[in-house]
């Protein structure tokens, strides 16, 4: 009964490891889609959105804000120079992944990455 | 029966984890090596981002036989005579320190597709497992004899690669006298900066009204027409600059007499100068050409946009002004930027066994300085389409400036400052 256990235990587990895998498969990839495209907002707002001066830092704004702003520049309820025209080339699903990747980020930016 | 259920499980799990071509929760490139030749916007970001979007776990070097990174973007601010020099270099020091990148500095003479490896002007080998190459531009004078007599090309500048030749132009405009005439002559589209000819006339005619103010700016254009924010240039010469600059379009360069300087046309009068600026036709810088990347009529190269692979040589990128564009892509700096980022992900999904990302989306921004003050954009977003296999611009994006303004100059200045960040710090 309880050699049954341990293996009906370890199927379990081989399922779920799976799954976690699978799923961590497709993360991986959509992350990397999604840190493309936030990162063609780096060329102007800086990498990972940490602005080096005269433009906006999108690093560590909420989604919600990110989404409104790029929906108000859409709808032209924001007056802006450029980001009018930028934010009609992007769509809702893509406007959504790109606020949540800068919202998950710290307002501060972390000390550079220690090399190899 | 249950221990048959349990292989069979694993078993499925097995395929399973194959088919998604990732196992483990973090992107790992386990060290593969990944050489980018060429530091400009295009391969100093590929270079950085290659190393961040792995997590740091590619092995990333970057062969560039310049100490520092001189921006072209802006260098027509130095022709006339707001901006230094030391104003547009950035030190490639901060790749190495903050992001764990090799500097070799060395040009490639050969790649070696077969055998995956480049060979260094200094003579050593280099292996990579995937090769990202971001020459930039070269000049080509083949059809421009008088270009071709010794000493010409030091005399009759380009100045289309910022440097040494950026100050030289200057020199000469700072020589010239009072009165005299600075003449431009752009190649047929696609050229590097299509709007960067017509900016840097805007400067030379900035720089003339204040200091010479008797002297003219002749554009002598091979297009049709100006070949970005027509009507805001043209503006910029009727208004800001009349009298000044004079705008000639459909003037095919021919020949160059150097010493005569004086500019040949296939169809128009002679035109003889105090100072001429030709840019010559362009391709894809040298290492692209010598190597058969260059598969586009021996001038631009061919490449998969999803991943910048090249359409001729495996494991092989190729990104930034050197590549046969998409319909309404710009050779700009800013696009090359967005490139290095697009080819970074891909050879990291590559790499680490990861999907490659099936929609790129990116965008292109560029500032014009009508003076050097003023300042006037074009933007656009381009995305991949499956069904066309290339970028496409977005429908209803992008645009221009509804006219010359200074708030976009600062933005103009914060642009260099982000962009040279993003790439390089």
């Amino acid at each position: 009964m309880s050699q049954l256990f341990t293996r009906q235990s370890s199927i379990l587990a081989a399922v779920s490891f799976v799954s976690l895998m699978v799923i961590a498969g497709s993360v991986n990839a959509q992350s990397l889609q999604v840190k493309q495209w936030a990162a063609s907002c780096s060329a102007c707002h800086g990498t990972d959105g940490y602005s080096e001066g005269g433009m906006a830092s999108l690093a560590g704004q909420t989604k919600a804000e990110l989404i409104q702003k790029m929906n108000e520049y859409k709808s032209g309820k924001r007056v802006a120079s450029i980001m009018h025209q930028l934010s009609k080339g992007y769509t809702d699903e893509q406007i959504e992944q790109i606020s949540a990747y800068f919202a998950s980020l710290p307002v501060e930016k972390a000390a550079p990455k220690k090399t190899k | 029966m249950q221990r048959r259920e349990f292989i069979q499980l694993v078993g499925a799990g097995a395929a399973a984890t194959t088919l998604v071509g990732c196992a483990t929760t973090n992107i790992d490139a386990k060290g593969a090596k990944v050489l980018v030749i060429g530091g400009g916007y295009g391969g100093a970001t590929a270079a950085k981002y290659v190393r961040k979007f792995s997590n740091y776990t590619a092995d990333v070097t970057l062969i560039e036989p310049n100490q520092n990174f001189i921006s072209c973007p802006l260098s027509n601010l130095v022709i006339g005579g707001s901006k230094k020099l030391e104003d547009i270099t950035v030190s490639y020091e901060g790749l190495r320190k903050n992001h764990g990148v090799n500097l070799v500095r060395d040009s490639v003479v050969s790649i070696d597709v077969a055998k995956k490896q480049v060979r260094l002007a200094g003579g050593a080998s280099l292996f990579y497992d995937r090769l990202i190459v971001s020459p930039g531009i070269d000049l080509t004078y083949d059809k421009l004899p008088g270009m071709l007599a010794p000493n010409a090309q030091n005399e009759v500048l380009h100045a289309w690669k910022a440097g040494e030749q950026t100050i030289g132009l200057r020199k000469q405009l700072e020589s010239m006298k009072n009165g005299g005439v600075f003449a431009i002559s752009i190649p047929l589209a696609p050229y590097r900066c299509p709007p960067g000819p017509y900016e840097r006339a805007c400067q030379v005619a900035e720089y003339f009204q204040k200091n010479k103010p008797k002297s003219k700016v002749l554009i002598l254009d091979a297009n049709d027409d100006v070949t970005s924010k027509p009507g805001l240039f043209k503006l910029a010469w009727s208004r800001r600059y009349a009298g000044i600059v004079e705008y000639r379009p459909k003037h095919s360069l021919t020949d160059v007499d150097v010493k005569g300087k004086t500019l040949k046309f296939e169809f128009n009068d002679d035109i003889k100068a105090d100072v001429l600026n030709v840019l010559p036709p362009m391709r894809a810088g040298s290492i692209a050409v010598k190597t058969g990347l260059a598969n586009m009529n021996g001038r631009w190269c061919e490449v998969d946009f999803l991943t910048f692979e090249s359409k001729v040589a495996p494991n092989v990128h190729v990104l930034g002004d050197s590549i046969q564009i998409a319909p309404g892509m710009p050779k700009s700096g800013h696009m090359a930027n967005q490139h290095g980022k697009t080819c970074a992900a891909a050879v990291v999904a590559i790499l680490s066994g990861a999907d490659v990302n099936q929609l790129p989306v990116y965008n292109n921004t560029c500032y014009s300085f009508v003076s050097s003050q003023d300042v006037v954009h074009v933007a656009s977003v381009h995305q991949y389409d499956a069904a066309k296999k290339t970028m496409v611009t977005v429908p209803g994006s992008g645009g221009v400036s509804a006219a010359a303004n200074p708030l976009e100059g600062e933005y103009a200045h914060a642009w260099a400052r982000n962009i040279w960040a993003d790439m390089l710090v």
